[in-house]
C-alpha cells in the first residue's frame, strides 16, 4: 500500500524520538535507577589467570559493617552461555578460574562503599595452573585444558570448508598471490559501564533492569540458571550507553545480582568499574590470517583459500559464530567462484573475544582488501577498476550459498572515487601523501536466531487509542543506534500520524513481544518489517470503517498529516482520532501484530547457518593520509565513504551511524588494542591486561578525527522494510584496509597488520632501504589441523547447497544459529526450552 | 574499620540551594547523583579519563569524579538538568537533538556542559577551538562530526544568526549522477 507513494516521515531528517530526553539528562540508564531499600553488590574477581580455587575465606568480610550477604559458585552451579553449543560460563567461578577478572564471589552491602570494603576483605586461595597466552601456546599446550569440551586440547573449534573445486581454480590462474595478516584484538569501550538492578517482586519473581543489548537472551539465561519459569522473570533493557556488541552476551553480574535480590528480598544494584568492563570484553578477536588467491590478468578471481586462527580467550561466548564469520562474508562483494575457508578458535586465559561491530568480518575484510590492492599493483590495474570489474551480481547466490539482494557497491566506489579525486590523484601525490581505497559488506541481520526455533525473530504489537495515540510494543533495544526512531517512523509513516502521536514501549520481556536483540545489524530490517506489517494491518482496520462512514472506496483513502481522507477530495475526511473511533465502534478495541521471519537460506551444509542474511549492505571508502617517513607518524587527512543503505529511514541518523563506524574503524586501524602481557615470574607470572583503563587504552579524541564526507547510496532493496538495509556496522569494514592501502600509496611500504603504529612504517621503510621486503607484518602462519574438510559444490557446479559427504542419519544434527548444527537431541531440548520461554 | 566522617554543606546547583549530608570522601559526581538525585551527570571511569561527568563549577568545566563535594561550599554548580530554560531547550540541546549528535546519549551531558562553558566565554569560535575544548570528552558513537556541527549551529543561534546547516549535514554529500 505504501510502496509507491511519497513518504512523509521516512527518508526525511527528524529529531530522534529519544533526542530530547538524551540532551536533558532525563534518559534513565541502568545505573540511574534507584529503588527503596536498594542494596549494592560488588564482585570479587580472580587475580590469577588460570587456577583451581582451593578455598574461599569470607570470615573477615562477614564481619565488615553493612554486609548483607555473599554468593559463591556453589550458589549458582548451572552453566550458561550465549550460544547453545557453548554453555561454559558460571555466574561465579565454580572450582576454577580461567582469566584475571573472572567473577568469584558476590558481596552485597548497604552502601557501595561497604560492598567495596567487604569485597577487598574476601580471601581466595588459588592453586595456579599453566597459563595459555596465545593460539600458538594453546596448540602446543593441550593440557591442562581450559575447558573440557571443544575440538581437542585447548582448541575450541576447527572448521574446514571447500566450496567448489578450488585446485582447478588455482590451475586456471595467471597469477597466484599469498599474504599473511594479523589483526590485533580490541574492545568496545562503551562510555557507560555495565550496570544492572534486580528487584524481587514476589516469592520467586524478579525483575532485572540491565544495560544489555539482548534482553531476550538474558531472560532465557536467567530462567536456566535461577531455575525459575521464564514467566516469573522480567528483563528490562535500559537504553544502553553504547553497546557495539559489548553488551550482547549474558554476564555473571546480571545473574548474580538477580540471585542476590531473591535471597535478600530487596532491590540490589551492581555497577561495574571501568576495569571490570575490560574484563567483560567479548570484543574483537585477535586473528592471524593467510590468504591465497588466483587471479587472471584482467583481475578476475579464479579461487581463494583463506585460513584464520582466532585467539578466543577463556570462554566460548559467540566464538563459534565469530570463527565462521572470519570467512563467511568474503564472497559477497566480488565474483569469487571457488573458495576454501579454514579456521580454528583456541581457548586462552584472557577475557573472551566475541562480537564487536562487524563481528568477525573486519579481520578477513582487512586481509582481502589489502591483498586486492597488492594484486592490482601486481597486475598493473587501478585498484578501483579492479573492484568495479569484479562486482558480485545482484540477486546471485555466492559460492558458499549466500543469497544476495541488491548490490550498491559499484555506486559506492564511484561516489568515493569521484569525491576524492582518485582518478587524478591516486599514485601521483608527493612522497608522504597517499590515497587508499577499500570496500566492505555486512549482514542486515543474521538469518538464524541464536537458539534453534522457527518463531519470528522480531514482532511488534500496536494499540490504537481513541485519543489518536498509537502505541508500539516491541522487544527491540535502543543502544544509541536509533532503533526507537526507526520503529516510530515506520508506524507514523503507514498510519499518517505525527511522530509525537506514537508512543513506544520497548525491551521489556513482560510487556513486549520478542525481538532477539540489537546485534548483527538486524533491528531496522527485522523490526522494520514487523512494524510495517502491524501498521498495515491497523491501517486496514481503520480504512474499512472510514470508507463506510465517508462512502469512499477504501483504495482512495489517504492516511497523512493526522487525517484519513479521500485522495480525490481531500476536504472529505476524518481526523485520525475520529477514524480510530469509527474503527473501534466496528471492531471493538483496536490492536494488531506484525512479525518477521527471515527467508530460508539456500545453504544446507553444516556451517551454512552463519552468513545468511535477508540482504547485505555495501560500503566503499577512500582515505587520504600524510605520513612522515622519518618517524612513521601519520595523519588521516580525509575520509570519503559511500554506503549502500537501501533507503534511509532518517538520513541524518544514517549519517551518524556511518560517521561513528568510520571513527571506530579508525580507532582500530590507528591505535586501539586489547593486549596482554605476562608478569615476570617473581610477580606471579600472571597474564594481565596491558591497559585496563581508558587513559591507556587509546581511542580517538576530537583531535584525531578527520573530516568525513559521506555519500548515502539509496537503491531501495525489496528485501528491506520500505527498502531499507543496515548501516550500523558495514561502514566500519573498509576503513582499516583503506588506511593500510593509503600508507602504501604514501610511502611505498606495506603494513600487513592493525593497528598500524608509526614504528611499523619506519621498520618497513628500513627493510625496504636494505633491499629486503618493503613490509611489516606477521612472518608466518602456523601449520594447523583444521579438521576434516567438508566439500560443497557451488551453484555454478550444479550443487544443491549440500555437502558432498553424506551425513549419517543417526548422527545428523539440526542447525542452530551458530551454524554448527547442534545434535538432534540438543536441538529438541532447545525447542522445548523455547516453547517454555517464548510467548 | 575507620570511622566514616560525614560533611554537611549547602550546594548551589542549577541556581537552587540545597543542604546535603554525605560521606566526606565522596566526589561531587557521587553527591550530585546520589544525594541530589541529579542522575543526568554520568560516569564512565571515575578516574578522570572520559569526560562524561563534566559539570560547570563557577562557569568552568570540572570533572566531577575528581572533585570533592566537600570543596563546593559557596560555588556555583551547573549540570545538564539546568541547561534548558524551563521547558525550552538551550540551543546546544536543540542542535544536538536535531543532528543526532547524541546517539546513546551517555557522553552527551558532559559534552553539552563543556561546550556551554566554551560558548559562554567565546563566540564565535573556530573548529579548532571547539576540538581543543572538547578533547577531554570521549564519545564512542558519533565520530564527533555531528557534535562539531551541532556546536557550530548552536554557536550561530546564540549569536542571533539563523544558520541551519546545509543539506549535506542532514542528507550526506550529493552523489554525482550514476556512472557505468
Amino acid at each position: 500500500m505504501t510502496a509507491n507513494r511519497d513518504y512523509r516521515v521516512v527518508g526525511r531528517p527528524f529529531r530522534r524520538v529519544d533526542g530530547r530526553a538524551k540532551v536533558t539528562g532525563q534518559t534513565l540508564f541502568a545505573d540511574d535507577l534507584v529503588f527503596p531499600r536498594m542494596a549494592f553488590l560488588r564482585l570479587v574477581r580472580s587475580t590469577v589467570p588460570h587456577a583451581e580455587i582451593r578455598a574461599v575465606d569470607l570470615g573477615e568480610a562477614e564481619r565488615m559493617p553493612g554486609v548483607l550477604g555473599f554468593l559463591t559458585g556453589e550458589d549458582l552451579p548451572i552453566t550458561f552461555g550465549i550460544l547453545p553449543v557453548s554453555q561454559d560460563e558460571h555466574a561465579l567461578a565454580l572450582g576454577k578460574v580461567r582469566m584475571v577478572g573472572d567473577p568469584v564471589v558476590a558481596v552485597a552491602a548497604l552502601t557501595e562503599d561497604e560492598a567495596d570494603a567487604a569485597a577487598l576483605a574476601v580471601r581466595v586461595d588459588y592453586e595456579p595452573l599453566a597459563t595459555i597466552a596465545s593460539v600458538d601456546e594453546a596448540l602446543a599446550t593441550p593440557e591442562p585444558r581450559i575447558h573440557d569440551y571443544g575440538d581437542g586440547g585447548n582448541v575450541h573449534k576447527r572448521i574446514s570448508l571447500e566450496f567448489g573445486r578450488v585446485d582447478e581454480g588455482f590451475a586456471q590462474a595467471d597469477v597466484t598471490l599469498e599474504d599473511t595478516f594479523f589483526y590485533e584484538g580490541n574492545t568496545h569501550l562503551p562510555i557507560e559501564q555495565h550496570a544492572a538492578v534486580a528487584v524481587p517482586t514476589g516469592d520467586d519473581r524478579v525483575t532485572l533492569y540491565s544495560s544489555t543489548q539482548t534482553p531476550h537472551y538474558v531472560h532465557r539465561a536467567l530462567a536456566r540458571v535461577l531455575e525459575l519459569p521464564a514467566s516469573r522473570i522480567r528483563v528490562v533493557a535500559c537504553p544502553n550507553g553504547g553497546g557495539f556488541g559489548g553488551k550482547s552476551d549474558v554476564f555473571g553480574h546480571e545473574i548474580a545480582v538477580a540471585k542476590m535480590a531473591l535471597v535478600l528480598g530487596r532491590p540490589v544494584k551492581v555497577t561495574l568499574t571501568r576495569e571490570e568492563v575490560f574484563y567483560c570484553h567479548r570484543g574483537r578477536h585477535p586473528v592471524l590470517m593467510h590468504v591465497r588467491t588466483g587471479f587472471r590478468k584482467d583481475g578476475s578471481i579464479t579461487a581463494q583459500h583463506l585460513r584464520t586462527t582466532l585467539d578466543g580467550g577463556a570462554y566460548g561466548s559467540y566464538g563459534v559464530a565469530s570463527a565462521f564469520y572470519t570467512g563467511a562474508l568474503q564472497t559477497v562483494t566480488y565474483e569469487l567462484p571457488r573458495y576454501r575457508f579454514e579456521t580454528l578458535r583456541a581457548f586462552t586465559n584472557k577475557p573472551p573475544g566475541g562480537p564487536k561491530r562487524g563481528h568477525g568480518t573486519p579481520q578477513p575484510r582487512f586481509a582481502f582488501e589489502v591483498h586486492l590492492d597488492k594484486a592490482a599493483h601486481a597486475l598493473g590495474l587501478d585498484p578501483a577498476d579492479l573492484r568495479l570489474s569484479q562486482l558480485a551480481a545482484p540477486g546471485s547466490v555466492t559460492a558458499n550459498w549466500l543469497q544476495l539482494g541488491t548490490v550498491g557497491l559499484g555506486r559506492c566506489i564511484e561516489a568515493v572515487v569521484a569525491g576524492s579525486g582518485w582518478r587524478e590523484r591516486y599514485g601521483r601525490l608527493p612522497h608522504g601523501r597517499g590515497l587508499g581505497l577499500a570496500c566492505g559488506s555486512y549482514l542486515c541481520g543474521a538469518g538464524l536466531p541464536i537458539y534453534w526455533n522457527h518463531m519470528p525473530q522480531s514482532a511488534v504489537q500496536l494499540r490504537l487509542d481513541r485519543s489518536g495515540l498509537v502505541t508500539a510494543y516491541c522487544g527491540q533495544t535502543e543502544i544509541g543506534q536509533g532503533s526507537d526512531s526507526v520503529l516510530a517512523a515506520i508506524v507514523a509513516e503507514v498510519l499518517g500520524v505525527d511522530l509525537d502521536d506514537v508512543r513506544l514501549c520497548v525491551a521489556d520481556t513482560d510487556l513486549t513481544p520478542v525481538d532477539l536483540g540489537s546485534y548483527s545489524s538486524r533491528v531496522t530490517l527485522m523490526m522494520g518489517h514487523a512494524a510495517h506489517e502491524a501498521a498495515e494491518r491497523a491501517r486496514e482496520l481503520v480504512a474499512g470503517a472510514v470508507a463506510d462512514q465517508l462512502a469512499v472506496p477504501e483504495t482512495r483513502l489517504v492516511f497523512a498529516e493526522g487525517r484519513v481522507f479521500d485522495a480525490e477530495d481531500p476536504g472529505k475526511g476524518l481526523s485520525f482520532a475520529e477514524a480510530v473511533i469509527a474503527a473501534e465502534v466496528r471492531h471493538g478495541a483496536l490492536a494488531t501484530t506484525g512479525s518477521y521471519t527471515p527467508p530460508r537460506s539456500p545453504g544446507r551444509y553444516k556451517g551454512a547457518g552463519v552468513g545468511p542474511s535477508p540482504t547485505y549492505s555495501y560500503s566503499a571508502a577512500v582515505i587520504e593520509v600524510e605520513v612522515d617517513p622519518a618517524t612513521g607518524i601519520y595523519d588521516v587527512v580525509h575520509v570519503w565513504i559511500g554506503h549502500d543503505v537501501g533507503r534511509s529511514i532518517n538520513p541524518t541518523l544514517v549519517l551518524g551511524q556511518v560517521e561513528g563506524s568510520v571513527y571506530m574503524g579508525l580507532g582500530e586501524a590507528m591505535m586501539e588494542e586489547q593486549a596482554f602481557r605476562r608478569l615476570p615470574r617473581r610477580l606471579s607470572g600472571a597474564l594481565v591486561h596491558k591497559m585496563p583503563s581508558m587513559l591507556e587504552y587509546k581511542s580517538p579524541t576530537f583531535h584525531d578525527m578527520p573530516p568525513v564526507t559521506t555519500y548515502l547510496i539509496e537503491d531501495p532493496d525489496p528485501k528491506g522494510p520500505l527498502g531499507a538495509k543496515e548501516v550500523g556496522q558495514g561502514p566500519l569494514l573498509p576503513i582499516m584496509p583503506a588506511l593500510a592501502n593509503a600508507v602504501f600509496d604514501a610511502v611505498g611500504v606495506r603494513v600487513d597488520q592493525v593497528p598500524i603504529h608509526p614504528h611499523m612504517i619506519v621498520k618497513a621503510l628500513a627493510s625496504k632501504a636494505q633491499g629486503k621486503e618493503a613490509r611489516y607484518g606477521p612472518a608466518r602462519f602456523p601449520d594447523v589441523d583444521f579438521g576434516e574438510t567438508l566439500h560443497v559444490p557451488t551453484p555454478a557446479e550444479g550443487g544443491d547447497g549440500r555437502a558432498r559427504e553424506p551425513v549419517a542419519r543417526e548422527t545428523a544434527g539440526m542447525r542452530s544459529t551458530t551454524g554448527t548444527m547442534t545434535t538432534k537431541e540438543e536441538a529438541l531440548k532447545e525447542k522445548e526450552r523455547a516453547a517454555l520461554t517464548t510467548v | 574499620m575507620q570511622e566514616r566522617h560525614t560533611t554537611t554543606l549547602t550546594l548551589e546547583v542549577n541556581r537552587e540551594k540545597r543542604t546535603v549530608v554525605f560521606p566526606t570522601h565522596h566526589t561531587l559526581l557521587e553527591v550530585l547523583r546520589e544525594e541530589c538525585g541529579l542522575t543526568g551527570t554520568k560516569h564512565g571511569c571515575e578516574l578522570g579519563e572520559c569526560g562524561a561527568c563534566a559539570v560547570l563549577v563557577d562557569g568552568r568545566p570540572v570533572l566531577s569524579c575528581l572533585a570533592l563535594a566537600a570543596e563546593m561550599e559557596g560555588r556555583t554548580i551547573e549540570t545538564v538538568e539546568g541547561l534548558a530554560d524551563g521547558n525550552r531547550l538551550h540551543p546546544l540541546q536543540a542542535a544536538f537533538a536535531d543532528l543526532g549528535a547524541a546517539q546513546c546519549g551517555y557522553c552527551t551531558p558532559g559534552i553539552l556542559m563543556t561546550a556551554k562553558a566554551l560558548l559562554d566565554k567565546k563566540n564565535p569560535v573556530s573548529d579548532a577551538e571547539v576540538r581543543e575544548a572538547l578533547s577531554g570528552n570521549l564519545c564512542r558513537c558519533t565520530g564527533y562530526q555531528k557534535i562539531l556541527e551541532a556546536v557550530a549551529w548552536a554557536a550561530a543561534t546564540l549569536r542571533g544568526e539563523d544558520s541551519r546547516p546545509g543539506d549535506a549535514v542532514f542528507y550526506g554529500a550529493p552523489v554525482a549522477a550514476e556512472g557505468g
